[in-house]
């Protein structure tokens, strides 16, 4: 099923004190399952706001958003997002903001050890089971990071929204939520859609890196395929020319092609 | 136990010491002389610990004492009939509070009574404001469209003196003690809604995307996500109210009568008992003082940053 996330002719306008403000135009998009995109592009050029529109938590101005053929109407379980800032609700525990997502997908249906176990188990897979009774100020902004992701994937969504997830992180937990993210996706299947400002990670990542030109009235510029063989090893990667030829790519439509002007 | 037990673990290990040891022990010279306690580790901790309370207390206590200095040079100008000086006041205290629940009948109780009763009208009229203001926050908060109905009226009723109200609630209920309660809920109310409105329309957008996202139900939000993060607001608005209610509650009293500090403090005005108004004017600041920290310390609680 090739066309599984279908994006058709999306456009966005806020309305704002300055008036209108056309963030996207024209925005066309098909997403095979399973495929993981990463969304690039200057700050400013709607890379979010086309996150939020599949997610549901903005309305397209014009256009249509499907999922599995079905238009995308407001926001739900089945498209998990991770936010930028990872959101966890300071009053809970690890536990219990993972515990939030998963009682809302299978409460209906599972006892409460069972949902119990599968928060337990989500927070395994990023590796903070021994974290699971702290709080969010407790531990680290990678951590935390983390368990925004453990709670998007307890919730086994059918989509996988990330902004920017590693955007606040040092390079060193990036690389190793990185490599955790590779894993976890390989193992699970879902279909992402990465927003990222980062060309290593995208280029890393991605089945394909969709560019996005500049705001105001942004749009998709470019799609690279990166056909790089998984599973993939950053280290090797370091040393394999077409990788550097992916990167370059990249890199020549950022810098070139959108030439960002100094605010 | 006797004395006469002997822990055989013990006896083993007394047993096995060498004998040497013994020898060591004895030389006086290998002991180093004890140091005195304030040159050690914990003897320093001790100076610096007692030398920043001693920075920290020193304001306090100066600002006190000129405090009760320039109260003396006022009473003192005053000359026969003048203002009681602190050492009369004090006198006259001790008096007060070595009897403070006597019973003499309606007009004539104990100081711990006149108190008693002030906190339980206070507690009872903020209760009241609290059920009903709490939940009014809420919904002014969550819906536009109530917001928008009530910031009119409230903005009207706000800033009407509380003894304004009172005649309304004699009128009303026709007796003094509803009509004190009255009072103290009126013009508790008004911080416990603004505050708890203003908190749910503070809560982050990040959270509410949150409870978007995972499609919870309304009720779900109100108890996981909205309450948890308009506690910290909430509390403001309690401790603002209740602070309020404190100092309405004085006034109230003196017109309604019967019991209570404000009606104490008009009674001995009526006496012409000076000390006895100055000893109430200092219980009120001082009560109001311990509401405050105690509900700053319940505050700190709920905080979850």
């Amino acid at each position: 099923m090739h066309n599984y996330l279908q994006i058709e002719n999306a456009e966005m306008v806020f309305d704002t004190k300055q008036g209108r403000f056309v963030a996207l135009t024209g925005v066309n998009l098909d997403v095979a399952q399973g495929e993981f995109i990463a969304l690039i592009g200057h700050s400013g050029c709607g890379k979010s706001t086309l996150l939020n529109l599949v997610a549901g938590l903005f309305e397209p101005s014009a256009g249509v958003l499907l999922l599995a053929n079905r238009e995308i109407r407001g926001p739900g379980p089945e498209r998990a997002v991770v936010f930028q800032n990872h959101s966890l609700l300071p009053w809970l525990s690890c536990l219990g903001n993972v515990h939030l997502a998963v009682e809302r997908v299978f409460g209906a249906r599972e006892g409460k050890r069972q949902l119990r176990a599968r928060a337990q188990a989500a927070l395994e897979l990023v590796g903070l089971a021994h974290a699971a009774h702290k709080h969010p100020h407790e531990i680290s902004g990678g951590m935390k990071q983390r368990v925004g992701i453990a709670r998007a994937l307890a919730m086994e969504p059918q989509v996988l929204l990330m902004d920017e997830p590693f955007g606040a992180l040092d390079a060193l937990t990036r690389a190793g939520l990185q490599d955790e993210l590779m894993k976890i996706v390989a193992e699970t299947r879902a279909t992402v859609l990465m927003v990222t400002h980062d060309v290593d990670e995208a280029v890393l990542l991605s089945d394909r890196i969709v560019m996005m030109t500049n705001g105001p009235a942004a749009t998709i510029g470019e799609v690279l395929s990166v056909d790089l063989p998984r599973p993939r090893d950053r280290l090797r990667l370091a040393e394999d020319p077409h990788y550097h030829r992916l990167r370059g790519r990249v890199l020549e439509f950022l810098y070139q092609k959108q030439v960002k002007r100094a605010a | 136990m006797s004395a006469v037990t002997v822990d055989e673990g013990r006896l083993e290990s007394i047993m096995q010491q060498p004998d040497t040891l013994k020898i060591e022990t004895a030389e006086p010279s290998a002991r180093p002389r004890p140091s005195p306690f304030l040159q050690t580790q914990r003897g320093r901790a001790w100076i610096e610990g007692a030398g920043s309370l001693f920075k920290k207390a020193l304001p306090p206590v100066i600002g006190i004492a000129l405090f009760v200095l320039l109260w003396q040079i006022v009473s003192a100008s005053g000359g026969e009939g003048g203002l009681p000086g602190p050492a009369r006041t004090w006198e006259s205290a001790q008096a007060l509070f070595a009897a403070p629940f006597y019973d003499n009948g309606p007009n004539d109780k104990g100081i711990g009574w006149n108190i008693l009763h002030s906190l339980y009208r206070v507690g009872a009229g903020f209760g009241l404001a609290a059920l009903v203001g709490i939940p009014l926050g809420f919904m002014i908060g969550r819906f536009q469209f109530l917001s928008g109905m009530a910031a009119p009226v409230i903005s009207l009723l706000r800033p009407v003196s509380p003894l304004a109200w009172l005649p309304i609630g004699l009128y009303v209920f026709k007796e003094t003690e509803p009509a004190s309660l009255w009072v103290i809920f009126i013009s508790s109310i008004w911080p416990i809604v603004l505050n708890t409105a203003a908190g749910v329309a503070r809560v982050p957008q990040d959270y509410m995307n949150v409870a978007r996202v995972l499609k919870l139900s309304e009720w779900r939000i109100f108890t996981r996500i909205l309450f948890p993060a308009v506690l910290p607001h909430l509390m403001t608005g309690v401790r603002l109210s209740i602070g309020v209610a404190w100092l309405v509650i004085v006034a109230a009293e003196m017109l309604t009568g019967g019991t209570g500090l404000g009606f104490w403090v008009w009674d001995e005005w009526n006496n012409l008992n000076v000390e006895h108004i100055l000893i109430a004017i200092f219980i009120v600041g001082f009560t109001g003082l311990l509401l405050e920290q105690a509900l700053v310390l319940i505050a700190r609680r709920f905080d979850y940053e």
